[in-house]
């Protein structure tokens, strides 16, 4: 596939708003066109060439575009944003909202992303190899519609609020969580691997949450079930099956009202 | 002979008590009685009378030093700053007027600034609970004539907001409530036996941090379904007897502070009072209020959200819209991100709210202080610029904590040529005009609506 290098050479003073870059903004673009797109700082406008340096070639179409970045992003935002198609890898870190609103293609990030990755998103994947901070695949403030389809697989540890207002797609951490996970959720599934502090699927109405360590202060309205056996990811294992929150309001089918189910590896 | 002016606001805590009487000497240029403050309120009307108190914009020096300059030095080094940053923090106004708000905002837009309020550091959590699950309230008088159970959860009113308990929420004797504090049921979750604990006919002794596995025990009570043993530290029964006396209220009223909003979870802790209060409504009228702090910090909330639509964290720097996302664009965030350029610290004391970590961070840049006395902000700042006092010196609308707009007095005379927030945000607005060389149509907008508007306010 056709690749656009973004080589990052100058670091900001404040943080670099990058809304452009995407294989949907550069697609049919020469890397000096792609120099000249608008990125901020703060309320300066400035130019991605004042600070990366772009070579390579892009494709057609954004399916046909490949973006690699290759160094660090610590200090930018909006890698990914919205785009619908093609491919980004970043050698390093990434900043926030790393995929947001995003409806397909896929985004591989080395290193760490900061909070909001994965914010509303519609489709495609998202892997990061590093941690992730606060809201993966949440909503935006004030939005009862979050994360709607799409996979996003955290390798190390994400912070809290993960999949808030989820309606479907799969947020995937495979490591240690810290508190609220698809709280107000109505649909959708998210694997824990390892263990949560707690505030596991709280206000949660529909959707499913595995989770492979330990919880440490389950909610009180969570009731267990069952016991079952399931493959989650590859993995077969015997979980408690528990249904909640029951404090909070459920949709009916046939008469019989419809939980949200809480796995939890026995 | 002294004057003694009635129906005056108190620029103090959020029950903004309008009922106080202050005695003024004949010129009208000293405070000599307050009747009806409590003892923090009536401090703030004989704090103004400070012979320490500065009169002019103090400019730090090269050497470490204050020195006195004028207004207009002041105002251009202001208008300059905020100019050539690439993104300025306009944050505070816990203790201003709306007048002054909207002047500063009209600043905020022009400086393509980042504006924030002290709600960033205090009841910003309750506004995301608000802006997902809606806010089901009242004004502080239903609560006054029709409350019977009135929950505090995580707020200490007998401390933080003194005559709340008298004026609104324990002993007054309102339309339906005739008996007072005899008829009301008062429920306190607090991990600690504070004063208002103390008062309570039940203290809920929550273990810290624990309030989001509480209130869904509460809801999972009242959806009739069982819940464990001990939830948050409390004994089930006790759960289920407050739940039990909510449901049989005439009225409940649940009051929440920074112990419910600031603790883990924050945001949820409120969202999750929202659906339990929502729940409380199928078996009886129930409603939700939280402890605002400052007179007039339920203020910045309603004017920004008429001027941009949204109430704090407003990052103004894209120059078309407004963005808001608090965890980006939120004072502190900001700070410790290294994401802005300049700070402004308007009716508030920063330096001694923050971090020591932000204040460093944004101790890099120019750092410029509103307000009118000294403060730990106005010590470490590169520039002070003192203003009258609001609700004493200088009139104006404030919002109580119900959001409810109450029109404060003046009751004397401000030191000679010390401005308001309002004018010396419009004289710097002005400023920036002048230097941009644009045109400066807010002010030629406010000049309008001035002259059409028939009644002096
Ligand atoms: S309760 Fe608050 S508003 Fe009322 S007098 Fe005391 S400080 Fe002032």
């Amino acid at each position: 596939m056709p690749t656009i290098t973004l080589k990052p050479y100058k670091t900001p003073e404040l943080m670099l708003e990058c809304y452009n870059i995407t294989p949907d903004v550069f697609a049919g673009k020469k890397p000096e066109e792609i120099a000249e797109l608008e990125i901020r700082e703060g309320k300066t406008r400035v130019k991605l060439g004042d600070f990366f340096e772009a070579s390579g070639s892009s494709g057609m179409t954004a399916a046909e575009t490949d973006i690699h970045i290759a160094g660090d992003c610590t200090r930018v935002k909006y890698i990914g944003n919205k785009m619908t198609a093609g491919s980004i890898t970043v050698d390093g870190n990434a900043d926030m909202y790393v995929g947001g609103w995003m409806k397909g293609g896929k985004i591989h990030v080395k290193g760490n992303v900061h909070s909001f990755c994965g914010i509303a998103m519609e489709g495609g994947e998202i892997l990061v190899d590093g941690n992730a901070e606060n809201y993966v695949g949440c909503a935006y403030r004030g939005d009862w519609r979050g994360m709607r389809g799409g996979t996003i697989r955290i390798k190390g540890n994400a912070g809290n609020d993960i999949g808030t207002f989820m309606l479907g797609g799969t947020i995937i951490i495979e490591n240690n969580a810290f508190i609220h996970v698809s709280t107000h959720a109505e649909g959708g599934t998210v694997i824990i691997k390892g263990d949560v502090q707690g505030r596991v699927g709280g206000q949660m109405v529909k959707g499913d949450i595995y989770v492979f360590g330990n919880i440490q202060y389950m909610l009180p309205g969570f009731k267990q079930v069952d016991k079952v056996e399931k493959e989650v990811d590859g993995e077969k294992a015997t979980f408690l099956h528990y249904i909640g929150d029951l404090g909070e309001r459920h949709p009916k089918s046939k008469g019989k009202e419809i939980y949200a189910n809480l796995y939890v590896k026995a | 002979m002294p004057k003694l002016i009635t129906q005056v606001g108190c620029p103090y805590c959020g029950s903004s008590c309008d009922d106080l009487e202050v005695l003024v000497s004949d010129d009208g240029k000293k405070i000599l009685e307050t009747h009806n403050a409590c003892v923090i309120g009536n401090e703030i009307f004989h704090h103004v009378s400070s012979p320490s108190r500065p009169k002019k914009p103090r400019m730090r020096q090269p050497d470490g030093t204050m020195k006195e300059i004028s207004y207009d030095e002041a105002v251009d080094f202001t208008a300059k700053t905020l100019l050539k940053s690439k993104k300025p923090l306009i944050y505070g106004f816990g203790s201003t007027n709306c007048e002054g708000m909207s002047a500063v905002a009209r600043v905020a837009e022009k400086a393509g600034a980042v504006l924030d309020n002290c709600a960033s550091i205090c009841h910003g959590p309750s506004f995301l609970a608000i802006f997902d699950n809606g806010y089901p309230s009242c004004t502080l008088g239903e609560v006054k004539n029709r409350a019977d159970v009135v929950v505090f959860w995580g707020c200490n009113p007998m401390h933080a907001h003194p005559r709340h308990t008298s004026r609104y929420s324990i002993f007054p004797r309102g339309f339906f409530t005739t008996k007072g504090q005899m008829q009301r049921t008062i429920i306190c979750v607090d991990p600690r036996e504070t004063d208002t604990a103390k008062l309570a006919d039940m203290h809920l002794m929550i273990k810290q941090g624990h309030d989001y596995d509480l209130f869904d025990a509460f809801r999972t009570v009242l959806r009739g379904h069982p819940i464990p043993e001990e939830v948050a530290g409390i004994k089930r029964e006790k759960i289920e007897e407050a739940a039990e006396a909510m449901k049989k209220a005439r009225f409940c009223m649940i009051f929440f502070g920074m112990g419910c909003c600031h603790t883990d979870g924050r945001n949820h802790n409120i969202d999750i009072a929202i659906s339990t209060t929502r729940d409380l409504n199928t078996y009886t009228k129930a409603s939700i209020m939280a402890m605002r702090g400052h007179y007039n910090i339920a203020g910045p909330g309603q004017v920004w959200s008429w001027q941009f639509g949204f109430p704090y964290c407003l990052d103004l720097s894209k120059g078309t819209h407004a963005h808001m996302n608090p965890g980006e664009t939120s004072s502190i965030d900001l700070a410790m991100r290294d994401e802005v350029d300049c700070f402004v610290n308007v009716g508030t004391d920063a330096g001694a709210h923050f971090p020591i970590a932000a204040i460093k961070h944004l101790k890099k840049h120019p750092f410029i202080t509103v307000d009118p006395n000294i403060c730990m902000a106005s010590e470490i700042s590169d520039l002070h610029i003192p203003v009258r006092v609001v609700g004493v010196e200088e009139p104006g609308v404030v919002y109580r904590m119900d959001n409810v707009p109450i029109q404060f007095k003046k009751v004397i005379d401000g030191p000679e040529g010390v401005p308001s927030d309002e004018e010396l945000f419009d004289m710097v607005y002005k400023r920036m005009c002048e230097l941009t060389q644009t045109e400066p149509f807010w002010i030629l907008a406010k000049g309008h609506a001035q002259a059409s508007t028939p009644t002096e306010h």
